[in-house]
């Protein structure tokens, strides 16, 4: 198989308006004919169902929530980046291409990042005149900051909730669609498999969450906008329903597994309480512009903070990073903490947790300016932690919140089922190795506002497609493979929870496949997944029926799939013989801890092929090109 | 910590739920009550009974599935706070807590502490938008916006839509999530050219759904997590009695509700149906 990613020919300027007057129209009177599943209702899914909809599609949208209000992308803070310049600054559509092919260390397709930049002036707009209430100037002017480093100020934000404001505007847009007959929702439905006929995406298998119904769904094109796979770590920042089954599924019908090894860690995260912890909460970096990260420089030192003196405290980014300090990159932040808390030093009940402290800072500015600048931050500390932070300093831990790798997507987001589209999160295209702050949100609006409808229109457009009803023999097939996987999971009643499980995965994932990883540790890890998982499939516990509302088989087959991801992610991890963005490999580093790149060996999109059970996967290369930003060092 | 938790146990919509009491030992003070509930679940599954089922996603406060009544109180004792962010340092060691699911006939129950909140989505595709196609908007900047007008919005627009305000009104009245949508959009000039129909519209959903009528109680605005101020519910009011005489001559739809869970949302929209 060759990976086309179909890039257009030609100056990167003008490809996508090039690529836009190349693609087929579909007549207007014959789109209500073509029906189009879209999985997913965050910032991707209902961008798109609903601009697809007004384009006079027959969509229908699912979500495994109640409402498709409440996907996860609502849960986004900080912001949403926009190369609009507003603020004078310097900042310009290549400038954010720039920053952002540099920022994902050179791992991303350049022509797809530039068009993200493109676009994101449009997205501004679209939002805006939705009613989004971006924060604004007494002028009546949008307001930006500069956010995770970027020395320009180009961040659109609605407080520190950003993607609610964002999400509720799509999800509007959605249910205006809904009224007007375009869209039929499908909340409390979870697609469990895809239907592939004739080599194309034409359908999915759904179960009804309710009434646990297994539904066939035909279609002529299949878009999944079902986010992220964080939860293989069981914990992360990631809402508790997130989960890879639809990607996963369809991965398993054909779809290759682009650069699942890349994860983002975020490092100032409130630090795991105790086993019972079902997730973690992000705390906005900002807090390392005034804050000073220590530890004890004795092992296993109980005192509480405030009786361990000065000379025995160790601030070890300053330390060791005297130029950047506490404001180190992201990954180096969350690396520096683990390696602490591994030599024993990590404060707080588990140790597994550095000290934020705030002393300095309040001596410095008064505790009124900390509280203008951090009080609500402050004010969510206390109340999860019941401590105060302005006298007692804050710990914090590092914790997985993003997933860059996703299913392999050529420049029209097309997977490698023709007729599968993937979207946002769950494809892999735009952030590369890391990705910026304030982008997520960005990739999941251009994804379903504005590319989705020009090549999904090309495809229907340019493809036969024959007519296909619900009782095709391959759909039947389908279904009644996804009822044997229902089956299997309830016929266990072993002994322990899926919960136990997936911790267990969790851990393991962590451990040895997180934050820093070594060949050695991902091997170790593989066989301890498959042990884990071959263990899941005889002793699991999965209680009551599928006849009706069950949460522990929901999450049962969801935890099924993330067994089978996390092997291909220590095995992605482990064949990148480098470091680069999220993945860093001990055995690559530069002599200041910083992840080193092999751009001669590895400078490619690394696309896994399913092979069946017990298989190994197979691996296909995407090389990637770099003709406008030049691959360097990441600083 | 030990507490005893009288949980709403309800098979489905049909059978008849009651109270069973469980007692939960080693509550440690810095769960969340759902992480309670995660441990009650657990120990259930290995008792080989069937667990609680509760909704919960984000469990940051802000996705807005979870809720339950705590002793009356919708998402419990503290203020702004939703059960998911709500720790059990709150409770005391060896107290009993009464757990129940929403209880209003426009939220009919699923399962145990599981409801039925399509009603609110109704509400909002009955109007509750700006109708903007993509690509048809102007630049951002091209309307300006003060920030006070700004701030004011996003003060409406914090709602999450999890169901407390109906669940703490004695009307079980949808006036507080109804009216913030309402607010937020009519504060703002690019929701003003739809104002009045907006209104119209989504004060006719809300009547058609099966919400009580709103007294001016005030037990919304106390529950709810995101401190949606009551005020809107006269931004709701006064929109509505404008747009009833400015669009007198439009005809007013509204969506059948519905129950079923069989065939996905399909929509059924009565075009007879006035306010």
């Amino acid at each position: 198989m060759t990976l086309d990613g179909k890039v257009p020919s030609g100056p990167i300027e003008q490809a996508w308006d090039k690529t836009r007057f190349e693609m087929k129209l579909v007549n207007p009177a014959n789109k209500r004919r073509h029906t189009v599943l879209v999985v997913g209702s965050g910032l991707a899914g209902a961008s798109a169902a609903a601009t697809l909809g007004e384009l006079g599609y027959n969509i229908k949208c699912f979500c495994f929530q109640d409402s498709p209000r409440r996907a996860h992308s609502i849960a986004a803070q900080g912001g949403i980046n926009a190369a609009k310049n507003y603020q004078n600054d310097g900042d310009s559509v290549y400038r954010l291409f720039y920053d952002t092919v540099k920022g994902g260390d050179f791992r991303a397709r350049e022509a797809n990042v530039y068009r993200l930049a493109q676009i994101s002036v449009n997205i501004i707009d679209q939002c805006v005149a939705q009613g989004v209430p971006f924060a604004r100037e007494y002028g009546g002017t949008l307001t930006n900051r500069s956010f995770g480093g970027a020395q320009v100020s180009r961040t659109f934000y609605a407080r520190g909730q950003t993607g609610q404001q964002l999400l509720l505007g799509a999800y509007q847009a959605l249910e205006r669609q809904v009224n007007a007959g375009t869209v039929r929702m499908f909340p409390r439905t979870e697609m469990l498999d895809l239907i592939v006929i004739d080599g194309k995406a034409r359908g999915i298998v759904t179960r009804n969450l309710v009434t646990g119904t297994i539904d066939i769904h035909i279609g002529d094109a299949v878009i999944l906008a079902s986010g992220g796979y964080g939860n293989v770590y069981y914990l992360s920042t990631n809402a508790k329903g997130s989960n890879v089954t639809a990607s996963w599924r369809a991965h398993k019908r054909g779809a290759l597994f682009a650069n699942p090894c890349y994860t983002q860690i975020h490092p100032t995260c409130i630090p795991v309480s105790g086993d019972y912890q079902s997730k973690l909460t992000l705390m906005s970096e900002s807090l390392r512009n005034d804050g000073r990260i220590w530890v004890p420089k004795q092992k296993g030192d109980k005192r509480p903070p405030s009786q361990i003196p000065e000379d025995e405290r160790d601030y070890y980014l300053e330390r060791k990073y005297p130029s950047f300090g506490n404001l180190v990159p992201r990954d180096v932040a969350s690396r520096n903490a683990k390696y602490v808390c591994d030599e024993g030093r990590g404060v707080g009940e588990t140790g597994l947790g550095v000290y934020l402290d705030f002393a300095d800072a309040i001596k410095r500015l008064g505790e009124q300016k900390i509280r203008e600048r951090y009080g609500n931050l402050f004010d969510m500390y206390q109340r999860i932690t019941d401590e105060d932070p302005y006298k007692v300093p804050m710990r914090i831990y590092p914790a997985i919140h993003y997933t860059m790798g996703g299913l392999w997507v050529d420049y029209y987001l097309q997977s490698t089922i023709p007729g599968l589209f993937v979207l946002g999160e769950a494809n892999f295209s735009d952030h590369g190795a890391n990705r910026l702050g304030a982008s997520a949100l960005m990739q999941g609006l251009s994804d379903g506002y504005f590319i989705i409808p020009y090549t999904l229109g090309n495809y229907l457009a340019s493809t036969k497609l024959e007519k296909v009803s619900e009782s095709h023999p391959e759909a039947r097939n389908v279904e009644v493979a996804v009822k044997e996987s229902i089956r299997k999971l309830l016929s266990i009643k072993g002994k322990r929870t899926v919960d136990s499980f997936h911790r267990e995965l969790g851990k393991i994932m962590w451990d040895y496949c997180g934050m820093s990883r070594t060949a050695k540790g991902l091997e170790t890890a593989i066989q301890k997944i498959r042990a884990l998982r071959e263990e899941y499939w005889q002793n699991v516990n999965v209680p009551g029926s599928g006849d009706d509302l069950n949460q522990s088989l929901e999450k049962a087959g969801r935890v099924a799939d993330f067994f089978e991801l996390g092997e291909l992610m220590c095995i992605d991890a482990r064949d990148r013989n480098e470091s680069c963005g999220g993945h860093f490999r001990e055995e690559y580093q530069t002599p200041d801890g910083e992840a080193q790149r092999d751009d001669e060996h590895y400078s490619y999109v690394a696309a896994w092929e399913y092979r069946g059970p017990g298989n190994q996967p197979e691996l296909h290369k995407e090389p990637l090109e770099f003709k406008y930003v030049h691959p360097s060092q990441r600083s | 910590m030990k507490l005893t938790l009288k949980i709403w146990r309800q098979k489905n919509t049909n059978e008849k739920g009651r109270f069973v009491s469980y007692t939960v030992d080693n509550v440690n003070p810095d769960m969340s009550m759902l992480e309670c509930l995660d441990v009650l679940n657990e120990t259930l599954i290995e008792r080989g009974e069937e667990p609680v089922a509760f909704e919960h996603d984000c469990r940051e406060g802000i996705c807005g599935s979870c809720g339950f009544m705590i002793n009356g109180i919708p998402h419990g004792p503290m203020p702004a706070t939703t059960v998911c962010q709500l720790t059990m340092r709150h409770f005391k060691d060896g107290q009993e807590l009464t757990i129940e699911p929403w209880r209003a006939s426009a939220f009919p129950l699923i399962k145990d502490l599981v409801v039925d909140r399509r009603s609110f989505d109704r509400i909002i595709a009955s109007g509750g938008y700006i109708s903007i196609n993509t690509g048809n908007a102007p630049d951002a900047n091209s309307i300006p916006v003060g920030k006070d007008i700004a701030d004011k919005a996003m003060d409406a627009a914090a709602c999450i839509g999890c169901g407390a305000c109906v669940a703490a009104c004695p009307n079980a009245s949808a006036a507080l999530f109804t009216g913030a949508k309402i607010a937020h959009l009519s504060i703002l000039p690019q929701g003003q050219p739809e104002r009045d129909r907006r209104a119209l519209q989504m004060v006719a959903q809300m009547n058609a759904e099966n919400f009580g009528g709103c007294t001016n109680i005030g037990e919304c605005t106390a529950a709810c997590p995101k401190e949606i101020p009551l005020e809107v519910i006269a931004t709701m009011n006064r929109d509505f009695i404008r747009g009833s005489w400015k669009e007198r001559d439009s005809t007013v739809r509204t969506i059948t509700p519905m129950t079923e869970w069989s065939t996905g949302s399909k929509l059924d929209i009565d075009p007879h149906a006035t306010s």
